[in-house]
């Protein structure tokens, strides 16, 4: 029992991150239709930006992850200006390469930028745990928790409460309608690529000073992304953070009781299952997306 | 006419058989060398380079191996063994080297051999645990790191003092990790240890959290780790986090306990180290002449100190080739494969010569390093109490 009660607060402080991932993600997707291979690169960025204000210019560490949250936010917005918005209309497939280069050009440019010996973020929390029953976590790992509920609240209630998440809305559902509305459809994306590329590097921001910081850490970032997004549903908000929780707690649970070996294959396994019994994901509306 | 030739084609020509003379002569001895440059164990991969360079740079300022300088081709395979063999096909094929130093991790050094045997050229393994290596009956391969077994025996000697009654395993999944819980567990189970829990990750995972809540649950008093540096401190500090309260022993040589000390702070305190070089106190080592110098020029050049440990592997390995070569008198593959039984070498780690291994007819050589145990106290590296005279 204490083993479970562990396990399950370890999963849902991952499932936190993989859901923050699976929620900028979700939003490129479901508007643009895009398969955003760069997604992972964003997480990378956040932090190695993260690291460069925190330990290089030794900015407060808070004010670091705003940093870097900015950084990825600006990038994220140029990226869809630059690269995307001349290939509006082309086919998938080219977007597709483009975003595939995009994903090489910015890895190889990371690693040359930062070499690939591994950085770690120095942070001001205690290293003590807090022990809370049978069960212990680290004060930076609850900070982090906290951050991505804040994170996740404040994307909710954009989306949802406030007229540019109307209008976001609208542009997800039907492009066209929207502009006729008097929506301007190519600010709502670009929005809309800065929004969910400054969430994977929150996310980035947010696991580099737990884990460690090295140039190629986006792939498995990005691959739990899409497992997420395929889990709750092409975009879909709520099935996107659910789905992250779940993936999160299904792989700890899985490594702690199947074996550890097979910790990725179990929530690959979910997916497939998913995919079988809800081709749309666990948490999808028919005919939603466009 | 005759005039015009003494004073135009004569001294032209002689310039050109000066020019070509002076390029044979230093035309260079390629050595190919694959190393993990990115990708998760990038960190160690390029400590080995630098190793490397420093071991081609001395034997150059003495003058090369029979007059012929030494270069190094180097090429990544990017902590991935599908790119391991590929690398080890573009430098044997593109770039005519004649004897390889690589591949780093097990699992690389095994996809990159099947290579070997194809071109027939010899390869000398610098980092590599995994016993497969030597005993799949590849007559190219010649190593000079322990295999897990080796290892395994050089810790036995200080069980008694250790006092290990149950260990648990923690390892990366691959052939390294697999090969050493093995190795370890077998010598232990010889002295009535118990084996508790057996956990692997996968070589990029992060979150380590469900491996350690299990083997906190498995109650055992020793934790074995076999990983890269950067994993190490990740099961570090979350072991810490999870308060897995246990004596922990890395194997493999590749936890660099000054970069532990740096990354993870105090939760690498009292962790204990099997090493093969020892840049703490170089007095100690097999050739104290030798690893001072190495130490000394490694932080003149600015490489980063905690990468000794793993640097010392690269030098061992290219001073290894330049002899069998010197031996050889020549730079072709079969001669190389030749002298390399006839090798006799102090290297950084100690004595270099190879012994037969595996199948009768195809052996593998395999060197018999020496191993050595350091604890981090104090956020130093220490010879552990029981080694302190």
């Amino acid at each position: 029992m204490e083993a479970f009660l562990q396990h399950l607060l370890n999963g849902l402080l991952l499932g936190g991150t993989y859901a923050l991932l699976g929620i900028g993600l979700t939003l490129i997707f479901g508007l643009r239709n895009v398969v955003y291979f760069a997604h992972g690169e964003f997480y990378t960025l956040g932090a190695y930006l993260t690291f460069a204000a925190a330990s290089l210019l030794r900015v407060n560490f808070v004010l670091a992850i705003a940093v870097a949250i900015l950084g990825g936010s600006l990038l994220g917005a140029l990226c869809e200006r630059v690269l995307l918005r001349p290939l509006r209309g082309e086919s998938i497939d080219t977007t597709m390469l483009v975003m595939i280069g995009l994903w090489i050009a910015t890895q190889n440019g990371e690693l040359l930028a930062w070499g690939g010996v591994a950085k770690s973020i120095p942070h001001p929390f205690p290293t003590a745990p807090i022990v809370i029953g049978p069960v212990s976590v680290a004060p930076l790992r609850l900070f982090v928790l906290a951050a991505v509920l804040v994170l996740i609240a404040g994307s909710h209630v954009l989306i949802h409460r406030t007229r540019l998440g109307v209008a976001m809305r609208a542009t997800f559902q039907d492009r066209e309608t929207a502009a006729l509305m008097g929506i301007d459809v190519g600010g709502i994306h670009t929005l809309t690529f800065a929004f969910g590329s400054g969430l994977a590097a929150a996310a980035g921001a947010l696991l580099g000073p737990i884990f460690l910081v090295y140039p190629s850490m986006g792939d498995l970032a990005a691959l739990k992304a899409f497992s997420v997004v395929i889990l709750g549903g092409l975009g879909n908000f709520a099935g996107a953070t659910l789905g992250g929780v779940i993936l999160g707690i299904a792989e700890e649970l899985g490594a702690g009781y199947v074996s550890s070996g097979y910790r990725d294959a179990v929530g690959f396994v979910i997916i497939i299952l998913v995919l079988l019994v809800r081709p749309s994901g666990l948490f999808a509306r028919a005919g939603r997306v466009g | 006419m005759r005039r015009w030739v003494l004073t135009w084609i004569a001294p032209t020509s002689l310039a050109l058989v000066i020019v070509s003379a002076g390029v044979a002569q230093q035309d260079p001895i390629k050595i190919g060398v694959i190393a993990p440059l990115s990708g998760p164990v990038a960190a160690s991969g390029n400590y080995v380079r630098m190793g490397a360079e420093i071991a081609r740079d001395w034997i150059n300022a003495r003058g090369g191996v029979h007059g012929r300088r030494v270069a190094l081709l180097v090429e990544d395979n990017k902590s991935d063994p599908k790119e391991a063999a590929g690398a080890a096909e573009k430098l044997i094929a593109r770039g005519q080297v004649p004897v390889l130093m690589g591949a780093w991790g097990s699992s690389m050094t095994l996809a990159a051999m099947p290579k070997l045997e194809e071109y027939g050229v010899p390869m000398v393994v610098e980092t590599s645990s995994a016993a497969s290596i030597t005993k799949r009956g590849n007559p190219w391969v010649f190593r000079i790191s322990p295999p897990s077994e080796m290892e395994a025996l050089g810790l036995e000697k200080y069980l008694g003092a250790l006092g290990i009654r149950q260990a648990d395993f923690m390892a990366v999944n691959t052939d390294w990790g697999r090969g050493a819980v093995t190795a370890f567990g077998d010598m232990l189970r010889r002295h009535n240890a118990g084996i508790g829990a057996v956990e692997f990750m996968d070589q990029a995972a992060t979150d380590m959290n469900a491996q350690l809540t299990k083997i906190r649950s498995a109650g055992g008093d020793t934790l074995f780790l076999t990983t890269s540096v950067e994993q190490i401190t990740l099961v570090l500090k979350q072991a810490q986090e999870l308060r897995v309260a246990r004596r922990i022993i890395t194997t493999g040589g590749s936890s660099s306990p000054s970069q532990l000390v740096k990354q993870a702070g105090a939760a690498a305190e009292d962790s204990y180290h099997i090493v093969f070089f020892m840049p703490w106190f170089p007095e100690a080592m097999p050739d104290p002449n030798l690893a001072k110098a190495f130490v000394d020029e490694w932080t003149r050049r600015g490489n980063p100190f905690e990468g000794l440990t793993e640097g010392f592997r690269g030098h061992d390995g290219i001073a290894t080739i330049a002899e069998a070569i010197r031996i050889a008198s020549r730079a072709e593959p079969q001669a190389i494969r030749e002298a390399l039984w006839k090798v006799s070498l102090m290297g950084l780690n100690g004595p270099i010569k190879f012994e037969k291994d595996g199948p009768a007819g195809r052996e593998s050589g395999q060197s018999r390093p020496s191993i050595f145990l350091v604890q981090i106290k104090g956020g130093k590296a220490a010879l552990p109490a029981f080694l302190r005279k």
